[in-house]
C-alpha cells in the first residue's frame, strides 16, 4: 500500500506522559531531528515540580510541545495539532488545549481500569464516543514495544521503558524526520550499556516501521525546510544560551568568570552548564545559600573577576542587601534572575514576568540597577554579553531578567562569528589618579561616571571600600549631608546615562495607530499576534524593550507617536506602572498571570479589540 | 595527589624585599573606637605583626562585616572591604578562591560571625578556603548599643533582656571544631605576645584558620574576661595549649576523664605522666572538642592557644587543580569551538 503524503506549512506536536516516561528526552530528540531537517522551530517543555509525582496522576504529567514550520515562527504554538498521550492522565491534562480535529495518539496499554479511575474517568474515553471531535489513533505502544524487544535480554519492565522511543519512531515516520542522528545519539547515550542502546534503537525502528505498515495511519506529513538566513545553526535553550553568553562575555572582557550560585528552579541549568567549562578558567562555586552565592561573586569581582550569580525570584529577594553593596561599592556584577511564578515559592516550574519591580526597586535606599531582558531563548546569549558590557564599563551590578519560558524553551540559533562579538574589555586602574599622586577610588570617569577598578595586587593603590557612604573622590567614610546627596544623585546619573540603543519600531506601513509594546519573553507571541493582524489587513506597530533600566532615550517619543499603546505583560502591569509614571502615557495593559506564556491567537484578539475600540 | 600545605599558608603570596614597619600598615584614617576598647590592642598587635610576614602590602586584603570590629579594615593601609552584616566569610571566599596570590583576612565579631553570619562561617570552615578569620568575641552587641549576643552567658541582663537572656550561648571553639575547621585557636586582646604567636601559626596554616580573640567591650560588657587578666588568678585558670606540651596552669592539670573526655584536676594530685600532652595535629577532633568544653563552668579554667591545626587541602587549591586538569585533558577553552559544539546545520 502506498501511503498518501500531505504537505503542511506547520505542525504543533505535544508529547505528554508520566514524568518518568521520558517525554522531555523524546521531545528533545524529535526537536534535534526537526532542526537537522531544516524547519524553523520553537519548543516549550512543561514539567511538574515534583521529580516523580505518583505514577499515572494528573500532577505527574510532563509534556513537551514543539512547533515546526516551513517558514520562520516565533512561538511554540498555541494549540497542538497532535497530542501523544502516554496514559489517561496525559490525555485528561492536555485535552482542553486540543482544537477540534486534532490527532490524538494514545497508548491504549495504559488505559486500564485502575489508571482511568486515578484521573476520574468513569469509562474509557477511547472506547466511548467522548473523543469524537478528534481523530484518535489507539496504539498499544507498550505491548508493541515489548513485543519488538522480545529477543533482547531485558526484563519486561526494562523493555517497557523503551516505549517513548517507539513513540518517537512512529512520530518520526509520520513527519518524515531523519533518523540517523537519533540512532547515533542512542548509541552514545547508552555506550556503557550496549544492550540498552540496541533495545532503544530497535524500539525506535519498530515505531517507524509500525507507522509504515499499520492501517491506523493512512497519511504521513511533510513540512518543507524553512528559508532562514544563511549561516550555521544549532538548536538552543535559553538557559544554555545564557550560559554560553556568560562564557563569551568572559572571553570578550578578558576577565576570569566566577559564578557564585545556589541551586534553584528554573536557573540551576546555568550553574550546571558553566560547571562543565572549566577549561575556560571558569570557577563555579555552589554556595551554602543565595546570599553567599552573590557575596562570593562580589568578592571575586573585587579581585578582578567577572562576578556572576544566577537565581530566580526568591533568590533575588535574599541577595538584595548584597546587590545594594555592589551598587554602593560600584563593582561589576551580573545578577541573573530566571523569573518564575511567585510570590514566595509560587509555582517554581511555571513562568512569569513579575520580578521587574523587584529588579528596579527591591533594595534599601536609592540603589539603581541597570536591567536587561532577553526576548527569546537564543537572545539570552546576546543579552548576557550586553549585561556584562554594562557591568564592566559602568562598574555596576546588572540585572538580567530571563524567565522560565525562555530558560527551558528552545529555538534554532544562527551562531555568531566570534569575530563579530563586541570587545567589552576595560583596563584595570594601575596608576594613582590624584593631584598629589594619591589614589582616589571614587574619582570618576567624566564621561561614564564609572569609578576606577583597582584590584588587590596593584601596588600603590591600596584602598578600602564598603557599604557606608563614601566621600566623593577619596572614598573615605562620610556622613556629610551634601556629600550624600551628591553621591546618591551621581550613582543615579551614572545608571541613567548608560548607553543603550534606541527602541526600534516595526510599523511596516508607517501609519498604524496602535502600538503593541512588550519586554522580555513575550516577544514571540506579541510578534506572532502582530503578524496575524497584518495578514488580515489590520495595522499595528510593534516595539520591544530589551533595556528596562535605563529605558532607551526615544521611548517617550515612541509612546507618544501612537494613539494607543497596548502592553501585554505576564504580571499585573509592572512595566505599565513605570511607563505611566515616567512618560504620563495612558498605557492599555493586558495581563494574565497563569504561569504560562501568552498565545498568539489570544494576543491577536486583544490587539484587534484595541484597534476596534474608540 | 594534592600537596600537603601546612606551613605554606602564604606560599603563593608575593614577598617584598623592602623592610616594613608598623607604620606601613597604618592608614590615614582616624581610629574611632571607644577609648579603652580592646579593639585598639588587637589593631596594634596586627599592625605590628604584619611586617613579620614580609608580604607585598598590596597583596593583603582585610574583609569585614558589620559591628564595631568590622571597622578594622579602614585602619590598615592594605586593600580592604567593609561589607555587610554576617557576609564577610562569603565575600572573602569568592576573593580567596579566585586569587590564591592574596593574603585574605576576615575580621568579625560574635554577633556578625555567630548570629547573622553563622551559616557562612561554618561553611567557610568546612570548605577550608585560605582565610584567616579573626573573631573578636566580647560577648555583647556593641554597635547597636548593648543587646546580648550569641556568646553572652545565660541570664544576661541587657536592654533587650531586662529579665535575663534565655538562650544558651555558642562556644565558638566547639562550633568551629564541629564545623570541620582545620585550624582553631583562642587568644586574648591584652596578651600581645600570645596573640601574635597565634597569628603566626594561623597565617602559616593553609586553609581557613579561626582565631577567637577575647576582646573587652569596656562600655557594654566591661571586664568580661577579667579573670584571665587579673594577676591574682590568671595563671591558675589559664590552661596553655602548646603542641607537645602537658596541658597545665600554675595549679591545675588536664587529664583523661573516666567518661572518655578530659577533666581538670589539681596539678599536685597527679603525676607528670598522667597529664594530657597536647596534640594539635591529631586528625581525630574529639580531644580538641573535649578541651573546648573546659570553659564551663565559666572561667574556672580556660584553655588558651591552638586547639587544632591539621593538614587538609585548601579549597582554592583544589579548585585551581580542577581548572588545570580540565585544560590538561581538553586544552584551553575555545569559544568558537564551544558554540559550534552541538548538532549544527548550515543554511545557504
Amino acid at each position: 500500500m502506498t501511503k498518501q503524503v500531505q504537505q503542511l506549512d506547520r505542525v504543533i506536536i505535544r508529547f505528554a506522559g508520566d514524568s518518568g516516561d521520558g517525554m522531555q528526552l523524546t521531545g528533545d530528540r524529535f526537536t534535534a531531528g526537526t532542526a537537522e531537517f531544516g524547519n524553523d522551530l520553537s519548543t516549550l517543555p512543561n514539567f511538574p515540580a515534583e521529580i516523580r509525582a505518583p505514577a499515572g496522576t494528573l500532577p505527574g504529567v510532563s509534556s513537551f510541545q514543539l512547533h515546526f514550520a516551513d517558514h520562520d515562527i516565533l512561538t511554540p504554538g498555541d494549540a497542538p495539532n497532535v497530542l501523544v498521550a502516554m496514559n489517561p492522565a496525559a490525555l485528561k491534562a492536555n485535552l482542553g488545549d486540543l482544537p477540534r480535529g486534532a490527532d490524538i495518539i494514545a497508548n491504549t496499554d495504559e488505559f486500564t481500569k485502575r489508571n482511568l479511575q486515578k484521573v476520574g474517568y468513569a469509562a474509557n474515553p477511547l472506547e466511548d464516543d467522548s473523543l469524537s471531535e478528534w481523530r484518535v489513533h489507539a496504539v498499544p505502544l507498550t505491548s508493541l514495544t515489548v513485543k519488538a524487544l522480545e529477543g533482547f535480554d531485558l526484563s519486561k519492565k526494562d523493555a517497557e521503558r523503551s516505549k517513548n522511543m517507539f513513540a518517537l519512531g512512529l512520530l518520526s515516520w509520520l513527519y518524515h524526520r531523519p533518523i540517523e542522528n537519533t540512532i547515533k545519539f542512542l548509541e552514545q547515550k547508552f555506550a556503557k550499556k550496549p544492550e540498552v542502546a540496541k533495545a532503544n534503537i530497535a524500539a525506535f525502528q519498530a515505531g517507524w516501521n509500525y507507522g509504515e505498515t499499520t492501517e491506523s495511519f493512512s497519511v504521513s506529513y511533510e513540512v518543507k525546510p524553512a528559508q532562514l538566513a544563511p549561516g550555521v545553526y544549532r538548536n538552543i535553550s535559553g538557559n544554555q544560551a545564557l550560559a554560553y553568553g556568560l562564557i563569551a562575555a568572559a572571553v570578550q572582557s578578558k576577565l576570569p568568570l566566577f559564578l557564585g550560585s545556589y541551586p534553584i528552579t528554573p536557573a540551576s541549568d546555568i550553574l550546571h552548564e558553566l560547571s562543565k567549562h572549566k577549561r575556560f578558567g571558569i570557577r563555579t562555586f555552589q554556595a551554602e545559600d543565595e546570599i553567599a552565592g552573590v557575596g562570593a561573586a562580589l568578592g571575586a569581582a573585587f579581585g578582578g573577576a567577572l562576578g556572576v550569580t544566577t537565581t530566580s525570584g526568591p533568590g533575588v529577594a535574599l541577595k538584595a542587601e548584597t546587590i545594594g553593596l555592589a551598587v554602593t561599592t560600584e563593582l561589576p556584577l551580573i545578577v541573573v534572575d530566571v523569573q518564575r511564578a511567585g510570590p514566595s515559592t509560587g509555582m517554581p516550574t511555571k513562568t512569569e514576568q513579575t520580578d521587574l519591580l523587584m529588579a528596579m526597586f527591591g533594595r534599601n535606599g536609592e540603589s539603581p540597577v541597570p536591567i536587561v531582558a532577553p526576548m527569546s531563548p537564543s537572545d539570552c546569549f546576546d543579552a548576557a554579553v550586553e549585561a556584562a558590557r554594562i557591568a564592566v564599563k559602568y562598574r555596576t551590578p546588572v540585572m538580567l531578567l530571563s524567565d522560565g519560558y525562555l530558560a527551558n524553551g528552545s529555538e534554532p540559533w544562527r551562531l555568531p562569528e566570534v569575530s563579530e562579538l563586541p570587545d567589552i574589555s576595560q583596563e584595570f586602574t594601575t596608576e594613582p589618579n590624584g593631584a598629589d599622586g594619591e589614589f582616589l577610588p571614587f574619582k570618576r570617569d567624566t564621561e561614564t561616571l564609572a569609578r576606577p577598578w583597582a584590584i588587590p595586587g596593584t601596588p600603590g593603590l591600596e584602598h578600602r571600600i564598603g557599604g557606608i557612604e563614601k566621600a566623593d573622590g577619596t572614598g573615605n567614610i562620610s556622613y556629610d549631608p551634601n556629600n550624600h546627596d551628591l553621591m546618591v544623585r551621581t550613582r543615579a546619573a551614572k545608571i541613567a546615562g548608560i548607553d543603550v540603543p534606541d527602541l526600534e519600531v516595526d510599523d511596516p506601513d508607517g501609519d498604524a495607530k496602535v502600538l503593541v509594546l512588550g519586554w522580555g519573553s513575550t516577544y514571540g507571541p506579541i510578534a506572532a499576534a502582530a503578524r496575524r493582524i497584518r495578514r488580515s489587513g489590520g495595522k499595528v506597530a510593534q516595539a520591544h524593550l530589551r533595556h528596562l533600566n535605563p529605558l532607551p532615550a526615544n521611548t517617550g517619543e515612541v509612546l507618544k507617536r501612537y494613539d494607543k499603546v497596548l502592553l501585554p505583560e505576564i504580571n499585573l502591569g509592572q512595566l505599565a506602572l513605570l511607563l505611566r509614571a515616567r512618560y504620563l502615557v495612558d498605557i492599555i495593559s493586558y495581563n494574565r498571570v497563569r504561569g504560562l506564556p501568552f498565545k498568539a491567537e489570544e494576543l491577536a484578539g486583544v490587539i484587534q479589540d484595541v484597534i476596534d475600540s474608540d | 595527589m594534592t600537596e600537603l600545605v601546612n606551613g605554606k599558608g602564604l606560599s603563593l603570596v608575593p614577598k617584598t624585599d623592602v623592610k616594613q614597619t608598623l607604620k606601613d600598615f597604618k592608614s590615614d584614617q582616624e581610629v574611632r573606637w571607644c577609648p579603652g576598647c580592646g579593639d585598639y590592642a588587637i589593631l596594634a598587635a596586627v599592625q605590628s605583626f604584619l611586617p613579620e610576614l614580609g608580604l607585598k602590602r598590596e597583596n593583603i586584603v582585610f574583609v569585614s562585616g558589620i559591628g564595631c570590629s568590622s571597622r578594622f579594615p579602614y585602619y590598615l593601609n592594605t586593600y580592604g572591604f567593609h561589607s555587610i552584616h554576617g557576609r564577610a566569610p562569603a565575600i572573602a571566599t569568592g576573593l580567596a578562591a579566585s586569587r590564591p596570590d592574596l593574603s585574605v583576612w576576615v575580621i568579625t565579631g560574635d554577633g556578625d560571625a555567630l548570629s547573622i553570619g553563622g551559616n557562612h562561617l561554618i561553611h567557610a570552615l568546612r570548605r577550608n578556603v585560605n582565610l584567616n578569620i579573626l573573631l573578636f568575641n566580647n560577648r555583647i552587641y556593641g554597635l547597636t548599643k548593648g543587646q546580648y549576643s550569641p556568646t553572652s552567658e545565660v541570664g544576661k541582663i541587657t536592654k533587650s533582656t531586662p529579665m535575663g537572656s534565655l538562650d544558651k550561648p555558642f562556644n565558638p571553639i566547639s562550633l568551629a571544631i564541629g564545623a570541620e575547621a582545620s585550624f582553631v585557636a583562642r587568644t586574648i586582646d591584652s596578651d600581645r605576645k600570645h596573640l601574635q604567636s597565634v597569628l603566626r601559626e594561623a597565617t602559616a596554616h593553609r586553609g581557613t584558620s579561626l582565631v577567637e580573640i577575647y576582646q573587652n567591650c569596656n562600655i557594654f560588657n566591661d571586664n568580661a574576661f577579667e579573670q584571665l587578666k587579673d594577676p591574682e588568678v590568671r595563671d591558675d585558670i589559664t590552661l596553655r595549649l602548646e603542641h607537645g606540651q602537658p596541658i597545665v596552669s600554675a595549679s591545675k592539670a588536664v587529664v583523661r576523664g573516666a567518661n572518655g573526655g578530659v577533666e581538670v584536676v589539681a596539678r599536685d594530685s597527679v603525676s607528670e605522666e598522667q597529664i594530657l600532652v597536647h596534640d594539635a595535629h591529631n586528625p581525630d577532633p574529639s580531644v580538641a572538642f573535649a578541651l573546648s568544653r573546659l570553659d564551663e563552668p565559666a572561667f574556672e579554667h580556660v584553655p588558651i592557644g591552638i586547639f587544632r591545626s591539621v593538614d587538609r587541602p585548601s579549597y582554592e587549591t583544589l579548585m585551581a587543580e580542577q581548572l588545570d586538569e580540565a585544560v590538561a585533558q581538553k586544552g584551553p577553552g575555545d569559544l568558537s569551538e564551544l558554540l559550534m559544539g552541538g548538532d549544527t546545520w548550515r543554511i545557504g
